[in-house]
């Protein structure tokens, strides 16, 4: 005897359908959409060649982060040291600027690389959880920051074309959004094409299993941490760069703000599904938000403080999700 | 063929802390041979075959594989020597594509980048190799657990595995979806593929078996044909008794009779709940036991969730206690004195990690409170008598719940409900993944409840259960009930007649 697919799909487990998956994915494009057109409707000079390349030239180095974030999500684990490792790269390599961009470069990826190797062999080798993990580096490289800085922002030197990472263009683009740009079409490659993307989906969805198939699950665990704290340097980098100075007091909430952006694109907190595009697309939503309330300050017909400004994220952010999970729970 | 040697594994011995899991055991399996593997739990199954893929080191024994000593020190090694391991909770990714599941690890490359288009075709291929036409782009989690066994098969033979190892492949299976599992064994067997099959039901050992060996105490007890072993001396040397009382004892642990009152303590007329569950008319009355059989997706279980109140129903009326209701809530079910023992022990029932006091009067907890703090004194008298009650084997009730037998956990969970003091007691899959003997026991357990005065409706995909445990038997269909069997009339046959075809429309499932 024999079963056919019509017989099999009779008793077809019930789970979220294919496109419930895709509507609540494309809920933060729509979000996305829906924000720009309010923003170009409502202030002049929103969709200018000045805003859009700022916007882009601010945001890139949240873009990274969320980057490294969305692979760690992925993996059903978490980094709370990113903007810690971001604020520590950031006085590193500011501090070796002098020296020139490639040095200030390497140095600041270093730093962030040694930070997610610690995570990353803390995690899969010893076993530790990656929220209490995390949350340890975190408190020791935002300490490392403060004392090789002494607690004060180290300026970058003028001298070099180290500040290019931060304020330069290349064929019209700024180059933070480059860097970020290059970042997240290797990320779409490395997540959907390789070896090592399907290990990190396959992970999150089943560690177990995962490791009953002889995929190298700590191996993984190790480059993914690894691979975000370097993101989390480059972040770094980019920050200093931008500034004109390491900042060691710089990036706190940035693990939240990645976080945020990760879920908004659809990438699942248990781990095991995700998407590198939805992710840039929810970093790009969140840094808009705060763009436009920038825009309704000027406009002048009532002000926002920044800390209104952080309320309305959160709120927002609440939105999103809730948007998000109707969407999907909606019967096709 | 069947002479050539595959696998032996001899002398193997285990302990723990101490405590010797294997002594001495050992098994062999020829190529193209279907090896039965039987023993009750506890017996050390599970130790030889973790010892056998590199899962557990072995103190002593030695382990030959197509004629060489091999010693296996992980899950990899073994995959990668050419043995395969299908587990009982099968061990995919449920989000990934069965593509992806199949092809983890070694997927196609097209300049070092997967290649998404071979992989696909390729996964598709394999499946058509056992007659499976699904879109494999699909998430593993669409599809049910016999569709997901043979993804997990496919994955076996895409490794080009020469023994694939299957722990309780049928656990979760209907009958027909065993049909086609055992369609695929029968084909591994012809392409010289020797399987070990682990299964708790006698009946399929004798459909799909060549040979059969049983474990008891840590111990390989007898190594037979399978053809020269009658049922009941497999059962006595899984036991360690003697045919004589195992004669006496029975297979199932639903012999007398008695009869239910007359009061009907539920009925059902024309529910309906969507999406599973079309048309369901049924009544249990007190003391009675009605079995509620269908095959998987029949709306056996959505039947049972719309009556306890966790799905709403759109149409149809409930009758509980004579009064018209309709529970808006599992909380209002519980409160009108209704239990449900839901399917899946691991993640709807237990708290792995709970102790089994606090397992046991988590449904009570409300009630044994007073200010927000828990009565203790009630509690570890309510605890203490239903553990005597239900034969629950502990050391203490303070032990964790995950470290007691599946027997014993069904029990606990039973015991859950009935504290409550429950007029009706659903059952789904009741003795699902437990052991004979501990079957038998749980199955004495129900049948004294309902002797008791308790109505109890029961799903069951086990026929014995069926014919033998109930008073009456309901049959679903499409979410629809298409038959309805007395004691006397419900056999077998006519079970899985009804299941199969109903009176309606004629699918062509097989059986």
């Amino acid at each position: 005897m024999s079963i056919s697919g019509t017989s099999l799909a009779d008793t077809i487990a019930v789970g979220p359908s294919r496109h419930a998956a895709l509507l609540q994915r494309q809920g933060v494009v729509v979000a996305l959409v829906l924000l720009i057109l309010f923003g170009a409707w409502r202030y002049d000079d929103f969709l200018g060649l000045y805003n859009v390349m700022s916007v882009l030239r601010y945001n890139s180095m949240f873009a990274l982060v969320a980057l490294g974030m969305g692979f760690v999500i992925m993996t059903g684990g978490i980094d709370l040291s990113v903007g810690a490792t971001a604020a520590l790269a950031s006085v590193v390599s500011a501090g070796v600027s002098d020296v020139g961009l490639g040095a200030g470069l390497a140095a600041g990826i270093a730093a962030g690389l040694a930070i997610g190797l610690i995570n990353g062999l803390a995690i899969a080798w010893a076993r530790l959880p990656a929220f209490v993990t995390t949350l340890a580096t975190m408190l020791a490289a935002r300490g490392l920051a403060l004392l090789i800085s002494g607690n004060q922002s180290v300026s970058v030197s003028w001298e070099t074309s180290f500040t290019d990472l931060g304020g330069g263009d290349f064929l019209g683009f700024p180059i933070p959004a480059w860097i970020a740009g290059i970042a997240f079409v290797l990320g779409a490659v490395l997540l959907n094409f390789t070896g090592f993307g399907r290990a990190v989906l396959a992970i999150g969805g089943n560690e177990e299993a995962a490791r009953l198939m002889g995929l190298p699950v700590a191996r993984t665990k190790v480059l993914v941490y690894g691979l975000t704290g370097a993101l989390a340097g480059l972040a770094g980098v980019i920050l200093a760069a931008q500034f004109g100075a390491g900042q060691p007091t710089e990036g706190q909430g940035w693990e939240l703000f990645a976080i945020a952006a990760v879920v908004v694109g659809g990438t699942l907190l248990t781990g095991g599904m995700g998407s590198v595009g939805f992710t840039l697309a929810g970093a790009m939503l969140l840094g808009l938000i705060f763009n436009i309330l920038n825009f309704e300050n000027g406009k002048g017909d009532f002000t926002l403080s920044a800390y209104w400004q952080s309320v309305i994220r959160g709120a927002f952010l609440l939105l999103v999700v809730l948007l998000q999970n109707r969407l999907a729970r909606r019967p096709s | 063929m069947g002479d050539e040697i595959l696998l032996s594994m001899t002398g193997i011995t285990k302990s723990f802390s101490g405590v010797m899991a294997l002594k001495d055991a050992g098994l062999t399996v020829a190529r193209g041979e279907v090896l039965g593997l039987i023993g009750q739990n506890g017996a050390g199954k599970s130790t030889l075959l973790k010892v056998l893929t590199g899962a557990l080191a072995r103190d002593r024994g030695t382990v030959r594989f197509e004629g060489a000593v091999v010693d296996f020190r992980t899950p990899q090694d073994a995959q990668a020597g050419g043995i395969a391991a299908i587990y009982q909770e099968i061990n995919l990714v449920p989000l990934r594509s069965v593509a992806e599941n199949i092809f983890l690890g070694r997927e196609p490359r097209r300049w070092g980048l997967i290649d998404w288009r071979r992989m696909n075709s390729q996964a598709a291929q394999l499946l058509g190799q056992f007659d499976i036409r699904v879109d494999v782009r699909q998430p593993l989690n669409q599809f049910n657990t016999a569709t997901q066994q043979m993804v997990a098969i496919a994955r076996a033979i895409g490794q080009r595995s020469r023994l694939v190892v299957m722990d309780e492949p049928t656990s979760s299976l209907d009958d027909r979806e065993v049909a086609v599992l055992f369609d695929v064994i029968r084909q591994l067997k012809a392409r010289g593929i020797g399987v070990i099959f682990v299964s708790h039901r006698l009946d399929e050992l004798y459909a799909v078996c060549d040979r059969v060996t049983v474990m008891r105490d840590g111990m390989t007890v007898a190594d037979q044909p399978m053809a020269s072993i009658g049922k009941l001396e497999l059962v006595a040397s899984m036991l360690g008794r003697s045919l004589e009382e195992v004669k006496q004892f029975g297979a199932t642990a639903f012999h007398e009779d008695f009869a239910p009152r007359a009061a009907k303590v539920l009925e059902v007329a024309g529910l309906k709940s969507a999406p599973r569950v079309a048309a369901v008319d049924l009544d249990v009355r007190e003391g009675e036991i009605v079995g509620l059989a269908g095959l998987l997706g029949s709306g056996r279980t959505e039947t049972a969730r719309a009556i306890f109140g966790i799905d709403r129903a759109q149409a149809g009326t409930i009758r509980f206690g004579g009064l018209q209701t309709g529970f808006r809530s599992a909380q209002d079910a519980i409160r009108a004195g209704i239990g449900f023992c839901s399917e899946d022990r691991k993640t709807e029932g237990i708290v792995p990690d709970m102790s089994v006091r606090d397992n046991l009067t988590l449904a009570l907890l409300p009630q044994l409170t007073r200010h927000g703090v828990i009565d203790q004194i009630r509690q570890r008298e309510i605890v203490d008598r239903l553990v005597k009650r239900l034969g629950i084997r502990l050391a203490s009730a303070d032990q964790k719940i995950r470290e007691l037998s599946g027997g014993n956990q069904q029990k606990v969970l039973l015991a859950r409900w009935l504290c409550m003091q429950p007029r009706l007691l659903i059952l789904d899959e009741p003795t699902r993944g437990i052991d004979v003997a501990a079957k038998a026991e749980i199955q004495g357990l129900i049948r004294e409840l309902a002797r008791d005065g308790l109505g109890v409706l029961m799903i069951s995909s086990e026929l014995e259960e069926l014919t033998e445990g109930c008073h009456r038997v309901r049959v679903l269909r499409d979410g629809r009930s298409v038959a309805a069997f007395d004691h006397e009339q419900a056999t077998e046959h006519a079970i899985m007649n009804a299941m199969a075809h109903g009176p309606a429309e004629v699918s062509h499932a097989g059986a």
